[in-house]
């Protein structure tokens, strides 16, 4: 079977609306946007245009953090993370592309921390895959999708964006 | 009586090169060829297919004891000869204490006799232990059975005092060899100096730490018309310079230890520590140079040089090891691939390992004539063996060649017509 | 019959990846441009509050001198520190007789406290290889430091260094200056330059500190300063031990400076834009004058902060080198 794709605009709409209706609601002053890398990225970059923010996007490369270096070893094509400023008391709107086990999210914040203490985190995600196998849940969804556990996922981007679903 | 029959008989001194029977009687050579009269054969030694020739005579054997018997023993490297083929075998002086007293020289001989596996020949001291300034007494040395004189590599700095050392052993006419190294060229150096060395950030050992030193012992063995043999010479070089010498006259003669014609300073190259060697293993051409002094005659003898080390000595970083390898049993295979490659004949490499030693040295042995000492080595020269800690008998594990299969295997050796060292049943 | 040992056969693992740090020697190209990539992730890491990352959280990484050095060793620490790992600094005297021994006596303890990682600092060349081919499988080693023969962590903090500096090799004429013959970052600095693709390498010294045959590692000797330096995108200055002068290696440092020792004038003669490194500690009036080491064009700190990088990127990488090849070899 050949890979699926899946166009994406529609779920960033109404992402981007959430969006502005958590941090007004949660009245998060100033919101430091950040993607983890690097679909994560992606979908950053459209939520933080569609949300007209000024401030430049932060990027997170969570190699150093994983909690599998040991079973996989060190990604050879490691970036560094570029956080615009401190993170310190900021609002934190952390985003990344697709959420399963929740051990990519407890990386980021472990990362995050080391920046500084942050005032609050609010997590994004574009699909959310269940399966949790940490206590960690999002504030916005796009989609939640039940995959097969011979389906898997991928976002491929940037430009466009699209989900694409294979089989292994 | 002891038949050795039908073996290859190959004696470089007499000439000989034939397919024929040798008859032993009393430690010597009775008759070749046809039975002689009245005799009776108690044994009989098939060598089929097999090359018998005067034992082989080794003109450096380190063999640690006194005072190092941590490495080896004069039992475990003399059995160790006797399996290498080897029946004549000269031990420098550099044990501890050195031999500059006929007390050590009679007491190497004494354990040798009676291990009863080889000769063995010391080599007395040059200088009180071997420190270069105080004659030791040759003369009372030669008594004891030294058969020549050597300060070994701790070169006498000093030119006053080598020349009367020289001297000395020229009023008795004495043997003196010379292994030629300046030590303060030398200075901490580990491996050849040249772009190997640099590489690896080892010492390096000029060349002209050799050169430097065959200049002055030709120049003085001349002044004081001393009887010389330089041995183990490593720089090609080295060889220009000895032919100089005696192209002018000079009556001078050069060995070459077995692993100089094999192996370069490139082999050095990931820390082997096992290929740490003194003089170090040198250049492509100065081994091709030393190779073609074989065939020209410009060397005239090929020994082993062999230095058997406890493995902790060999265990460590390269310059901090201990140098040399043990090449006793590696010798007669090694001989015989350079045959092989065609670089010398068979009789020519007899020759080296034979009578050409025993012409340097001045002793009656390394030829099979009818009265010779039955000093004999025979040996198959196409079965192969397999070199490991198992089959090394010296106490010398050290060999580069641990794991490899080399041609060339001892069946039988005699001393003085006694089966020393035999494998067939 | 008899090989000799290839060195990446000691330092990389069957997928190609690091797995010792021996010698910047016969390394691939791909794994020089990796080690310099994850340090510069490292470098940016330093803007974070908590300089530490949790990569190699629960590792022992044992600082095994057997030269004294505190600078190295410190530099070494605080880069294990900065991934998490713990670490133990043992200095080893080598006066010690029967050598081979003890070095594999202090081996096998130092495995049996379940050590990951050694970083060896040794006097003699080829100490690191020895190591590394006598520890167990999964442990790696690191080279800080081998007699005259190498110090890759130095090279590749200098080659980052250049990169940062330069934004690339291609190009680049390079000068290392002054006692190539002891010195073991020189070596290593030779091997790394010329896989990166440098356009020239030259070494610049007196006769009596140039190692024999050194053109062979394909560089240009040049015993002038003056001439070597012309056109330079990077002066290299090396360190001079004090031991050396005043012995039959050279007569003064005075004599040393006029003609070796790097001051405003000569710099000059460079690429306007030529950076000037030094691997320190500087004997300033010795080697390079105080208004170079301090001035624009010296890169000396930005070297001291690269190293650390440097080695969190190949303590990380050679770590998980042995840890992908226990996986794979399983």
């Amino acid at each position: 079977m050949s890979p699926t794709h899946h166009n994406v605009d529609f779920l960033l709409m109404q992402m981007t609306e959430s969006l502005r209706k958590l941090i007004s609601e949660k009245n998060l002053q100033d919101p430091l946007f950040i993607g983890i890398r690097s679909g994560g990225i992606w979908i950053a970059e459209q939520l933080h245009n569609n949300l007209a923010i000024s401030e430049p996007l932060g990027t997170l490369d969570i190699s150093f953090y994983r909690d599998d270096f040991t079973r996989i070893g060190l990604d050879p094509k490691v970036q560094p993370s570029k956080l615009p400023s401190s993170t310190q008391d900021r609002h934190i709107i952390l985003i990344d592309d697709v959420i399963k086990s929740g051990r990519t999210i407890r990386a980021a914040l472990n990362e995050l921390f080391d920046y500084g203490r942050p005032a609050s985190v609010s997590l994004v995600a574009l699909i959310d895959l269940g399966c949790r196998e940490l206590p960690i849940s999002a504030d916005i969804i796009g989609s939640n999708l039940n995959l097969a556990p011979d389906q898997h996922i991928k976002l491929i981007g940037p430009e466009p964006l699209s989900l694409e679903i294979s089989l292994r | 009586m002891i038949k050795i029959e039908n073996g290859r008989l190959i004696d470089p001194a007499n000439h000989i090169d034939t397919i024929t029977d040798l008859y032993i009687d009393s430690g010597k050579v009775v008759a070749i060829g046809n039975l002689p009269e009245a005799a009776t054969i108690t044994q009989t030694i098939n060598a089929t297919d097999q090359i018998v020739c005067p034992g082989i005579i080794d003109l450096s054997v380190h063999l640690r004891e006194p005072g190092f018997t941590q490495k080896a023993t004069i039992a475990s490297e003399t059995a160790a000869a006797a399996a290498a083929g080897i029946t004549t075998l000269v031990c420098p002086p550099t044990t501890q204490p050195v031999i500059d007293s006929t007390a050590v020289a009679e007491l190497i001989q004494d354990r040798a006799n009676a291990a009863a596996k080889a000769r063995v020949l010391p080599v007395g001291a040059l200088t009180l232990a071997l420190k270069g300034d105080q004659l030791a007494p040759m003369a009372s040395l030669r008594q004891s059975g030294c058969i020549a004189f050597s300060n070994s590599r701790q070169t006498i700095a000093d030119s006053q005092a080598l020349l009367r050392c020289l001297e000395y052993a020229a009023t008795h006419d004495f043997l003196v060899i010379f292994n030629p190294q300046d030590n303060s060229l030398v200075a901490n150096g580990v491996m050849h100096e040249g772009a190997t060395s640099s590489d690896m950030g080892l010492v390096g050992i000029p060349e002209s730490a050799e050169t430097v030193e065959v200049a002055r012992a030709l120049l003085l063995i001349e002044q004081a018309g001393v009887r010389a043999h330089f041995g183990q010479i490593s720089c090609q070089r080295s060889i220009g310079l000895i032919n100089m010498a005696r192209n002018n006259g000079l009556k001078v003669t050069a060995d070459v230890a077995i692993h100089h014609l094999f192996f370069t300073d490139e082999n050095t190259r990931g820390f082997n520590s096992m290929f740490h060697v003194q003089p170090p293993l040198r250049s492509q051409l100065d081994r091709a140079g030393l190779l073609n002094a074989l065939v020209t005659d410009d060397i005239q003898a090929i020994c082993s040089d062999h230095q058997p080390h406890e493995a902790a000595a060999k265990h460590a970083p390269f310059a901090s090891t201990e140098a040399g390898m043990s090449t006793l049993e590696t010798l007669l295979p090694l001989g015989l691939l350079l045959v092989e490659q065609g670089l010398i004949n068979i009789n020519q490499l007899i020759e080296k390992f034979t009578c050409a030693p025993a012409e340097i040295l001045g002793i009656n042995a390394g030829s099979l004539e009818v009265g010779a000492t039955a000093d004999i080595t025979i040996f198959d020269p196409q079965a192969t063996w397999l070199v490991t800690e198992d089959s090394l008998v010296s106490a010398g594990k050290n060999s580069v060649y641990l794991g490899s299969e080399l041609k060339g295997k001892v069946i039988h050796t005699l001393l003085a017509g006694e089966l020393v060292y035999s494998t067939a049943q | 019959m008899i090989e000799s040992i290839d060195h990446n056969s000691s330092q990389l693992n069957q997928d190609g990846q690091l797995k010792h740090f021996l010698t910047t020697q016969d390394l691939p190209i791909n794994i020089l441009n990796e080690i310099l990539d994850t340090a510069d992730s490292f470098l940016d890491m330093s803007s974070q509050q908590v300089k530490k990352v949790p990569l190699l959280r629960g590792k022992t990484i044992v600082n095994l001198f057997f030269e004294p050095s505190t600078r190295t060793s410190s530099t070494f620490e605080l880069a294990a520190k900065r991934l998490s790992a713990d670490v133990l600094n043992l200095n080893i005297s080598t006066s010690s007789a029967s050598k081979g021994e003890s070095l594999k006596d202090t081996l096998m303890t130092l495995e049996a406290m379940h050590a990951d990682m050694f970083i060896v600092r040794h006097p003699d060349s080829g100490a690191a290889h020895f190591i590394a081919n006598q520890v167990t499988p999964n442990i790696a080693v690191i080279n800080a430091g081998d007699g005259r023969h190498a110090h890759p962590t130095q090279a590749m903090l200098d080659m980052l260094t250049i990169r940062r500096c330069k934004g690339q090799f291609e190009g680049l004429v390079i000068a290392i200056v002054g006692d190539i013959l002891h010195s073991r970052v020189a070596r290593s600095k030779i091997h790394a330059l010329r896989t990166l693709g440098v356009a020239e390498i030259r070494v610049i010294a007196p006769k009596t500190l140039l190692p024999k045959d050194i053109e062979m590692m394909g560089v240009k000797v040049y015993t002038d300063f003056n001439q070597g330096i012309k056109d330079c995108d990077v002066v290299s200055m090396l360190r001079l031990q004090k031991e050396r002068m005043n012995s039959a290696l050279l007569p003064s440092e005075a004599e040393f400076f006029n003609l070796y020792g790097l001051n405003s004038e000569r710099l000059k003669l460079a690429k306007p834009d030529a950076i000037v490194m030094h691997p320190g500690p500087i004997n300033r009036g010795v080697e390079i004058e105080s208004a170079v080491a301090d001035g624009p064009q010296s890169t000396i700190l930005q070297q001291v902060t690269n190293g650390i990088a440097v080695r969190m990127a190949v303590m990380s990488m050679a770590i998980s080198g042995q840890l992908t090849s226990r996986i794979s070899g399983s």
